[in-house]
């Protein structure tokens, strides 16, 4: 069937199987392998990505689901030479180590701080607890998201 | 300058958030088909042949068998295991026939068309029928190692110590579930053999591949991609799969890509051995330790692997952080028709220090004394000897690690004021207490501690014999004006950030910024022989290659300024615009006097020792016995910090995987089979369950060390995690659990036991 949504914040078209995955489409027909894929069945969340701002797993959700709608991906957060404030504070702040399950992380990061600019440690750490890590223990990716609410704070009241 | 101790960003972050670094399954080549692998499905038994389907149509399908591998065996320690199974099948999903096609729906179709046609026959699924050699399956006697380390005379002392006690302590597998799967793309060319992969360690690839396909060193080249997690899983295991995929390549003409799915990853690849351990201790009423013997017993799986080198590993560390004037150990490891059980970060240690820390805590009880008391009177000092006889000169920073710990968790306050582990109220009056329809809380809380080590760098004779090596190039900077540096090891970045802090290292040692410091990708073709990215080894041992290669660098151009002048920068330029390329490149170099007898096991077992106390602090739901961790102390002599934020990510990382086998994981294997080979029913510690970490580094230099005394802490924090959790819950409920897991439902099996 013929798909047609907005991907960081382009239009884009194309034909798809109406039961494809959206992890398959975003790393396949259109080239974006920022997106990844851990388990399959929607359990480790690296394939994290925004459908409509909420986070869903791409491995779950079908091509057809999409039509109509925005997708965001960690390629529209920012570029490795024009990084997010929020990838920022993840490199700063040692939020990545082997980096795999990062892009999936910094998506649920986003939607939470879109929703929720100033969240307590409780409300970080529910945010991310479909996103599993196996590197960090989790507090230096706290500790990122963290960082990243407090600079957007101090830049608002400044 | 002073770059070294300092928490300069991982130079690998940018493009790891930016969603841009490339790892395996993020390549592909023209042309390139995808791979699978038919396996087993039972664990033992005699190999008839492989049917294929007639119906289905094998048009491009590239099909391959143990006939068409040109030397049939896997080369690692030993060379036992088939690269395809051709005659005996030793255990479920091992490796039968490899399929290759254009698409997955094709590939997963074509699978499916093949049948192994297998007679079963009797498997050694445990320890026990192994020992009792119900059938033979490896060896005469199914043992794969066997190891003694002795000191004194243990039997005689225990046998007249006033306090002797005795316990048996099991560990249960782990899978590393590194999120990455293992993946590898193969293709060959007029030049041979490539590989590009997720892997540790590429020349234990180069090795693997040279063999099975009788090539020298210029016609294989192995080329590591962006790494997404190892924990020890991909440091012998890619060696296997790269095989395959070569295989499949060479068959069809085509690269070939293969990425496991995480299912076919957890059943096939390596796990953490499972272990039991037997103590006997003895000591005074005072708690002084004088004597103890202990028995090892590891189940190895079906083939060897590394299974001799984590056996080793585990005798050593088995007599724990402490003074023991006599001590016997007796490893062994045997072989069962499981899946291979392999490399995990800790390597082994982490199932003795299970045993001995909760024998530690035996003896607590027996004499009613403060744990962390009882450890505090007897951990090693400077100028102590080892079981193996190896007399430690420096960096002993355990004692200050104890304080530290104790401190910053209020232990002294917290063990008081917390837990029913008095011995006069028994589990069994707080657990009436808490009965239903009773208005008494419904929940213990306790805190418990671990005293641990972790011996850096490859035990014994290892380095000598590795002899690691590491160059550093000068090049030519974009400008032309100022040079910039190359360093060249095959120690991969697998996420713990060795490209950082080996920058750090080396531009510190050049009194150059760090941006003039290039990591080479690591590919056999372009990097020498560094040893494998294993064994906490990276940044001690390497790492001083890294700074002495730095150094010559430095000196040389150095000496060049002082003969004709201008800066360093203009000197170096002078190098280079020599005739020959301006490199250093340094071989390991073990210290003197560090020295090791693998006859009789004595002598340094490692250059030095990491040393930790993990505090935990928990609460135990009456009713569900479910184990939440409130808080948890990880207080860690690490030598010198070279980059203290990710020496913490070490830290923090390994102790969530240790509290995760302690308090979330367990592998169901059940006639060799592995039941739950699926995130969904594996679980790992999410955000919700993972503590807060208070991590704190305790810097008592290692005089060889790089950056001022670094030492290897990879391991060192899969160690302390789970005994420490143990002792919390028996602080929190009285319960007494010497076996892993700490699972509800293995505490509410223990309650009926608990003292």
């Amino acid at each position: 069937m013929r798909i047609a949504f907005v991907l960081n914040g382009k239009k884009r078209a194309l034909d798809a199987p109406p039961l494809a995955r959206l992890l398959d489409l975003l790393r396949g027909p259109l080239g974006l392998t920022g997106t990844k894929e851990g388990c399959g069945e929607g359990e480790c969340g690296s394939c994290t990505v925004l459908l409509d701002g909420v986070p869903v797993n791409a491995c779950l959700v079908v091509a057809g689901q999409c039509d109509g709608r925005t997708v965001l991906t960690v390629e529209g957060l920012g570029t490795k030479d024009g990084l997010s404030d929020l990838q920022d504070a993840f490199v700063k702040e040692g939020g990545a180590q082997c980096g795999i399950c990062t892009p999936g992380i910094l998506m649920a990061a986003h939607a939470l701080l879109t929703a929720n600019p100033q969240p307590g440690e409780g409300e970080i750490r529910e945010s991310i607890a479909g996103n599993v890590c196996r590197c960090t223990g989790y507090q230096r990716i706290v500790e990122s998201i963290r960082h990243a609410a407090k600079e957007r704070a101090s830049r608002e009241s400044g | 300058m002073a770059l070294v101790g300092r928490s300069v960003p991982r130079a690998d972050g940018p493009a790891k958030v930016a969603g841009t670094a490339r790892y395996v399954d993020d390549l592909t080549r023209p042309g390139a088909l995808l791979g699978a692998t038919l396996r087993s499905p039972v664990a033992r038994g005699r190999l008839r042949g492989i049917r294929r389907d007639p119906a289905f149509d094998w048009a491009g399908v590239t099909v391959v068998t143990a006939e068409d591998v040109p030397v049939n065996v896997v080369a690692l320690i030993e060379e036992d295991q088939p690269v395809l199974a051709s005659d005996e099948v030793r255990h479920a999903y091992e490796p039968i026939a490899l399929v290759a096609a254009e698409d997955p729906v094709r590939l997963a179709r074509a699978l499916r068309a093949l049948t192994p046609e297998i007679e079963p026959l009797p498997p050694v699924l445990t320890v026990a029928d192994a020992l009792a050699r119900k059938a033979q399956i490896h060896g005469p006697d199914n043992v794969f190692a066997t190891y003694r380390i002795s000191k004194g005379d243990a039997a005689q002392a225990i046998a007249s110590s006033p306090v002797r006690l005795t316990g048996r302590y099991r560990t249960h597998h782990q899978e590393q579930l590194y999120i990455e799967p293992q993946g590898m793309l193969a293709f060959w060319d007029a030049n041979g053999a490539h590989l590009v992969g997720s892997l540790q360690c590429p020349f234990y690839v180069h090795k693997g591949v040279k063999r099975t396909f009788s090539l020298d060193d210029a016609h294989v080249d192995v080329t590591q991609a962006v790494t997404g997690g190892g924990f020890g899983g991909k440091e012998e295991y890619p060696t296997l799969l790269a095989l395959h995929a070569l295989l499949l390549a060479k068959k069809s003409g085509r690269p070939v890509k293969m990425i496991y799915n995480r299912q076919e990853d957890v059943e096939a690849t390596t796990k953490r051995h499972p272990c039991e351990v037997t103590i006997e201790s003895g000591c005074d009423r005072e708690g002084n330790l004088s004597a103890v013997s202990i028995k090892v017993l590891m189940d190895g799986g079906a083939y060897v692997t590394l299974t001799p080198v984590v056996l080793s590993r585990a005798a050593l560390h088995a007599a724990g952080a402490y003074r023991w004037e006599h001590v016997a150990i007796e490893a062994v490891a045997v072989a069962t028709n499981t899946p291979p059980n392999g490399a995990f970060r800790g390597f082994g240690a982490p199932q003795t220090i299970w045993a001995i820390e909760r024998h530690m805590d035996r003896i607590a009880r027996e004499l009613s004394a403060d744990p962390l008391e009882l450890r505090e009177k007897n951990l090693l000092r400077v100028g102590d000897t080892t079981p193996t006889g190896q007399f430690l000169k420096e960096s002993v920073g355990v004692q200050r690690c104890v304080e530290e710990a104790r401190k910053a968790s209020g232990w002294d306050k917290k063990r008081a004021s917390l837990g029913a582990a008095a011995p006069t109220r028994p589990v069994s009056a707080l657990l009436r207490r808490s009965a239903p329809g009773s208005s008494a809380p419904r929940k213990a809380r306790g805190i418990g501690a671990s005293v641990f080590l972790h011996g850096a760098g490859f035990t014994g004779s290892g380095e000598r014999r590795l002899k690691g090596r590491v160059a550093i190039d000068m090049l030519r900077g974009p400008s032309g004006k100022k040079p910039l540096f190359r360093i060249r090891t095959a120690s991969t970045e697998i996420g713990q950030g060795t490209e950082t802090v080996f920058r750090q290292i080396a531009a510190e040692a050049l009194w150059v910024s760090m941006d003039r410091v290039e990591f080479a990708t690591p590919s056999t073709s372009v990097v020498p022989d560094s040893g494998p990215t294993v064994a906490s080894r990276t940044v001690m041992i390497v790492g001083s290659i890294v700074e002495r290669a730095a150094r010559d660098l430095f000196a040389r151009t150095e000496n060049e300024r002082q003969k004709g002048g201008g800066s360093f920068d203009d000197a170096a330029l002078r190098l280079l615009a020599g005739k020959e390329p301006v490199v250093s490149e340094k071989t390991y170099e073990t210290p003197g006097d560090v020295v090791w007898d693998d006859e009789t096991y004595r002598g340094d077992a490692y250059p030095v020792f990491a040393w930790g106390c993990d505090i935990a602090e928990v609460e135990v739901d009456l009713d569900t016995f479910e184990t939440t961790v409130l808080g948890f102390w990880a207080v860690q002599d690490v030598g010198k910090a070279i980059n203290p934020l990710l020496c913490k990510g070490q830290i923090e990382g390994g102790t969530l995987q240790a509290i995760g086998w302690a308090l979330n994981e367990r592998l169901v294997v059940e006639e060799g089979r592995i039941l739950n080979a699926r995130m969904a029913n594996y679980i790992v510690p999410t955000s919700l369950d993972a503590p807060r970490f208070t991590t704190v580094l305790v810097e008592d230099p290692y005089s060889m060390g790089p950056g001022g005394g670094a030492k290897g802490i990879g391991e060192l924090p899969m160690d302390g995690g789970a005994p420490a959790i143990a002792a919390a819950i028996e602080h929190a409920t009285g319960i007494v659990r010497d076996d892993l897991p700490l699972l509800p439902e293995d505490l509410f099996a223990a309650r009926r036991t608990g003292t």
